[in-house]
């Protein structure tokens, strides 16, 4: 199976103030296509900072990294969004739902970037909102929902424009182990029925156990 | 979805923050034009003065008469067309309070000279017949109600006496700009009466006004009446009607100009108020600006969405602001002594400016906002709290 993601030698230094502070140290890792991967390790170890450069929201220092066979490490800002639109899905710890927006216009949000019609955005978002079982809350507002249904609309608005890859970083960090559990059920759900390869940031143990890859990070290090 | 909405909806995403901002902004907007529509109508003499118009006075003060045998040399100076005479009445008309102006002037000459006070040929016709017939601005007429063929009666200060004169026609004012609310009536019905009561005041008048065929020879003619008349017991000081007009705001100009910049610290103002609002609230929204990059949103879609935002406030602040504007310019002009402002209209230009302001504002509050959240990194953004 071909390779979804591919980190060659990546290194990441953060300049504060006047001190540079490394967070990732020569890291390499491949993740095939419809991999789902967990990322393990103590708070300071990198997973965020992996995750963020994976899902080109933050630039290397060093090295390259591939997704889909894109440089992504040498595409410029506007490139970068383009392809973020279209090929990456975001699910964050805190959701990050846009308060003043409904459910449906919430998961809407990325595909008014695309060309697809009025009609087609709606069928999108339907479809999405289905998939992760909230199309009767589709005309709620964030703060009408509870904090597992604000995250399945966030996964809604991940999967709405149907990237090949999901990056989540602590999706179930801000939830009960009910919701929890539920969220978990839909990315694995999401993994196996519609192969996309998520990458995820977790400090769960039983969130990872749902992960078919589970690789810890330690001090910018990649173990293993 | 459009962007359009997300602006609109984020705008009023806390109504009481923008609603004391809007209502902010509408009382700024709404006292600019008001100070502008004041500093305008104090000029509206200047603005209303004609090019091809030289007013020749007395030059000690405006307030000595000249005599009238004057007018015949003044008519023969090359480039003169009409030379029309006026003389400020002053009197009382029912009230002490009820100002406005009273003139004695010329009925065969006052309409060529001033074209802009529109009547009907007949009336000029019995203007010039009827010693003691009156012509008033149709503002006037409103006013106190009168109708052709009242009486008016005017209790003589400067020209002792009871006055008694029938309204013969109303004027209308060309454009908004020119003076409605005046008196005019014949100077030799006056200098009739001064010349058996007080015969040493007959044959006088207060100042020519001089209707000239090149404006651009204004400083040549005026020069030639002055020096007509140099050393003789009346000398005149002539001028462009413009700078007489400006004479008298001369004497006012400090309180015209500290207006004048008080409306523009105004505009000073609105834009504190609403650059505070757009500053908290792109700060309080670092967070989503960072999540809408994330999905692939662009420097010029934050640029929007910011820009949009203070753009609207700003609008609605703008347009409600020039709403209350005419009911309070309204009521500012019903409060003032009747007559104080003969012209006291709310200019295009007052309107265009203060919207236009309101825009301006409403753009160069979002500039820092927008500043920030473009130089913001989606990761630091993203660890935003707040």
């Amino acid at each position: 199976m071909a390779n979804a993601i591919t980190i060659e030698s990546v290194s990441k230094t953060y300049q504060r103030d006047k001190m540079s502070v490394p967070v990732l140290n020569n890291v390499s890792l491949e993740i095939p296509e419809g991999e789902f991967i967990a990322l393990m390790g103590p708070s300071g170890s990198g997973k965020t900072t992996l995750l963020n450069l994976i899902a080109g929201i933050d630039r290397p220092t060093k090295g390259r990294i591939l997704v889909g066979g894109t440089d992504i490490s040498t595409l410029s800002e506007t490139s970068l969004a383009k392809w973020r639109s279209s090929k990456v899905g975001f699910i964050f710890q805190f959701y990050n739902l846009i308060p003043v927006l409904t459910a449906f216009e919430n998961v809407e949000l990325p595909l008014t970037l695309t060309k697809l019609t009025k009609a087609e955005r709606k069928r999108q978002v339907e479809l999405a909102l289905q998939v992760v079982g909230l199309s009767d809350r589709m005309n709620h507002y964030p703060k009408q929902l509870s904090g597992g249904q604000e995250q399945r609309v966030a996964i809604a608005r991940a999967i709405a424009s149907d990237p090949s890859i999901i990056v989540a970083d602590e999706p179930t960090g801000d939830l009960d182990k009910k919701s929890a559990d539920e969220i978990m059920t839909l990315l694995t759900r999401l993994n196996k029925e519609f192969h996309k390869t998520i990458v995820m940031v977790t400090h769960d143990p039983s969130a990872a156990d749902r992960a078919t890859l589970v690789r810890h990070l330690e001090k910018g290090d990649l173990l293993g | 979805m459009k962007i359009f909405k997300i602006i609109f909806k984020n705008a009023f995403r806390h109504k009481l923050r923008v609603f004391l901002t809007i209502v902010g902004i509408s009382i700024a907007v709404m006292a600019f034009g008001l100070l502008r529509t004041v500093v305008t109508a104090w000029n509206a003499g200047v603005e209303a003065s004609s090019a091809n118009r030289l007013v020749v006075r007395q030059a000690v003060s405006f307030i000595f008469p000249l005599p009238y045998a004057d007018r015949e040399q003044i008519a023969k100076i090359p480039g003169v067309e009409v030379v029309s005479p006026f003389m400020w009445f002053g009197g009382v008309y029912l009230d002490k309070k009820n100002f406005f102006a009273r003139m004695a002037c010329d009925p065969e000459t006052v309409f060529d000279v001033y074209p802009e006070y529109l009547v009907d040929q007949s009336v000029k016709e019995t203007f010039k017949k009827e010693r003691n017939s009156c012509i008033i601005g149709e503002a006037l007429a409103k006013q106190f109600n009168l109708k052709l063929g009242d009486v008016m009666n005017i209790d003589g200060d400067i020209y002792p006496g009871k006055w008694q004169f029938t309204v013969r026609g109303i004027y209308k004012p060309r454009d908004k700009t020119v003076d409605a609310t005046q008196m005019l009536f014949d100077w030799k019905y006056v200098d009739e009466r001064m010349k058996q009561d007080s015969p040493e005041r007959a044959g006088m008048i207060g100042w020519y006004s001089v209707r000239i065929k090149d404006p651009a020879q204004s400083a040549t003619i005026s020069e030639r009446i002055d020096a007509l008349f140099k050393n003789s017991r009346a000398e005149t000081k002539t001028e462009t009607e413009r700078a007489f007009q400006q004479g008298f705001v001369a004497s006012s100009g400090a309180i015209i100009t500290a207006m004048n910049v008080m409306a523009f610290v105004i505009i000073g103002i609105i834009m504190l108020v609403l650059g505070n609002t757009m500053i908290m609230s792109a700060r309080e929204r670092t967070r989503e600006y960072a999540v809408l990059k994330t999905l692939g949103f662009q420097g010029g879609h934050l640029i929007a969405f910011i820009a949009g935002e203070s753009l609207i406030i700003s609008l609605m602040g703008g347009l409600l602001g020039l709403g209350i504007l005419f009911p309070f310019v309204a009521a500012f002009e019903a409060f003032m002594p009747k007559g104080f402002f003969p012209v006291f209209n709310i200019e295009n230009t007052t309107i265009i400016i203060a919207a236009s302001s309101a825009l301006a504002v409403g753009f160069a509050a979002s500039i820092f906002p927008i500043q920030r959240a473009l130089k913001t990194s989606i990761v630091n953004g993203l660890r935003h709290i707040g």
